[in-house]
Formats: structure tokens, sequence, C-alpha cells
């Protein structure tokens, strides 16, 4: 294991030894991960009823009229017509909240939703439930420009993510910088790098066989350079979405995505 | 709505509802369902028992048009495409039955021109 892992650092660092380091990607060279698949899993993500992810979706829908808590209350209660209200809400997360004085993921929004108005136990991070709201909320920002807030509270989470993007982790000593500012396009093993554009979450998988987060995702890098992953909904988790959601903003949510 | 043989599964059918009579038709099918393959182990070693869903049939005005038995081999939610020729008006009938009783069932009307 340990010399399997000493290979794949000295293959690593044999490819990224030769570019020069690129630098943060220009807004017009940015390209979504789904420019990158096969057109199998393009065609697999342009129509709903092929979809994986559709059938969390439709799970969302059914969740977001559903009572819930001691509340006995609904997602629809509150906020209605899903298609109207929470149309580009999820294009503008994470955002901060005034109560934790943090900034706050979608699912970590719905969570605080679940336990401050209806009175019901937050949903386990990753949980079919969960994941499933997500998507049908991101479901409702399809098309629309990811727009971060320009909020002044978040600039310090901010450059704590971007820090994180940076700094090199885990036995093999990689940045997300290393692979997907300065690699993106070139090949790891039979895999094209993708620019790491988080524009498609909660998203289906094909490697997971199902709809999972962007910390989900997040994870399975960390695991990848060996890093330990942080526990979810880690504040460093939330800092890195920040700014990796600010790195794409502009960029079009494909809510839900597919993804190999 | 756990992901347990219990909870009635998520299904999407993509066929259309009108034809005319002799075209060739396509119809997909989309199933959530987890797929476990029997030959996993969990965390403490013990093996995650199969559940799969074992068996897919297409009814078309009552006769059996496409059928698939399945192995552990396929993929989580499996998804199926298939053709047919619209012959007569009628329904289309799409079950879906596997292991720990697991059954769902779809029907969608065909009306041929």
């Amino acid at each position: 294991m340990m010399r399997k892992a000493a290979i794949l650092a000295a293959m690593l660092v044999t490819a990224l030894a030769v570019p020069a380091l690129a630098g943060e990607i220009a807004p017009q060279d940015r390209k979504s991960g789904y420019t990158g698949m096969s057109a199998e899993n393009r065609a697999m993500q342009d129509d709903d009823t092929i979809n994986p992810a559709t059938l969390w979706v439709l799970d969302g829908e059914a969740l977001w009229s559903a009572k819930a808590g001691a509340a006995n209350q609904s997602c629809a209660g509150c906020h209605g017509d899903a298609a109207v209200s929470m149309k580009g809400v999820s294009a503008r997360y994470p955002a901060f909240d005034d109560a934790s004085r943090a900034p706050v993921d979608i699912e970590q929004r719905i969570n605080l939703c679940r336990t401050r108005h209806q009175n019901a136990t937050p949903l386990p991070p990753e949980s079919r439930d969960l994941v499933a709201l997500s998507a049908f909320i991101g479901r409702q920002s399809r098309g629309l420009p990811i727009a971060t807030p320009d909020d002044p509270r978040l600039k310090p989470f901010l450059a704590r993510g971007k820090a994180l993007y940076t700094q090199r982790q885990g036995q093999i000593n990689l940045s997300c910088a290393q692979c997907h500012d300065d690699n993106w396009g070139r090949n790891l093993a039979g895999n094209i790098v993708p620019q790491g554009h988080p524009n498609g979450y909660p998203l289906y998988r094909l490697e997971w066989q199902s709809v999972g987060t962007l910390q989900r995702r997040l994870r399975n890098c960390l695991t990848g350079i060996r890093a330990e992953p942080y526990a979810y909904n880690a504040p460093d988790y939330v800092a890195l979405e920040l700014y990796l959601r600010q790195r794409a903003a502009g960029m079009l949510v494909e809510t839900p995505a597919v993804r190999p | 709505m756990t992901e347990t043989a219990q909870t009635p599964a998520r299904v999407l059918v993509n066929a259309p509802k009108t034809a005319k009579r002799g075209d060739v038709i396509e119809i997909k099918t989309l199933v959530s369902h987890i797929m476990e393959t029997g030959f996993r182990h969990d965390t403490s070693g013990n093996l995650v028992p199969r559940n799969i869903i074992t068996r897919f049939e297409c009814r078309y005005d009552g006769a059996v048009i496409f059928a698939a038995d399945f192995s552990p081999a396929i993929a989580a939610n499996p998804f199926l495409t298939f053709f047919t020729v619209a012959t007569v008006s009628g329904p289309l009938e799409f079950s879906w039955t596997g292991d720990n009783g697991f059954a769902t069932t779809h029907q969608a009307m065909l009306t041929v021109a």
C-alpha cells in the first residue's frame, strides 16, 4: 500500500513537474466538467427522463410538501411554490448566516430551516432525504449563473477557502490548485483532470451510483491525495465550497448534473 | 424515504402517448434501486446481503413484449430502453420484482391512430 502510494506520488510529481505554474484560470477559459464528458454521459445529463438524478429530484419534490417536525410544517407551508421561491437560491450559496456568524452551504441551510422553523431533527449528512431536497432546490436554479453574495462578512472565510485550495496536503503532498488550476485538461491515468467547478451539485456520479453533495466530492479529493477528510460539515469544507463557488461565479448551474 | 426494500421505489417511464399504427416506438424506463451485489462487506467485515431487482417485464395490451432478468452486475438505478411496434391502443404495463419482496409497477396508455 505504502509502496503503491509512493509510486503514484512519484508519477504525479513527474507529471506535475513539466508545465509552468498556470495560476488561476482566466474567466474566458473556464469550462464545466460537462465539456470533458463522453457523449453518452452528456446525453444522460441532457435528458431528465434518462438522468438518474431525476429520481432524487422527484423525491425532493415530495419532501418539499411533506409536513415535518413538532411544528407540523412543510417547506411549501412557508416558501410556497419552489419554482418561484427557490429560483436562483442555491446559486447564491454558501451564504452568511447571521445566527451562526459563518457561511452555511445549501444542505446546512435546509437543516437550519428544519431545526429553527419545523422543530425537526436535522437530516444526517449525505442522507437520501437531505440530498433529495438539495437536488430539488438546486434544480430550480438550473441554467442560472452562480452568484455568490458580495458580502464583506464572507471575506475571511473566502480567504480561508483559497488558502486551503492552494495548500499542499496529504501523503502525496498535493494542493487542489496543482491539479485543477495548473493541470486541467491533461490526463491523470485514464481521466481528464477537470477544472473542478462546482456548478452541478448535488449531482449523480456514476462512481457513486447515487447523487451526492459537493462535500462528498471534496472528501473524495482529500482521500485521493491521501489526506484525512474533514468531518462532515466542518467549517473548512464550507470555506472551500465558498471559494470554489466564487471561482466559478457566472458559470451556469447544471444541477442535477451527471459526472463519471 | 431511505434506501430500504420496503419503501416504494421511484419510477420514471418515458413512452410516447400517441403513435401511428406501424410506428417503431422507443420506451425508456428508470427505477430507483440500490442493486446491492451481495459480494460486498461492511466496515465490520460482514457480508452485505444481496438486494437486487431480478426481473423486469413490459406488457403491451396484455402481452409481454420485453422482459429482462437482472444479475448482481447491473448498476444501481437500472435504466432500460427498448423498442416495439405500435399496433393497437392499449396500456403499457411495467413491473419490476426482486429480492426481499421488492415489487413495483407503472402503467402508461398508448393511443394508436
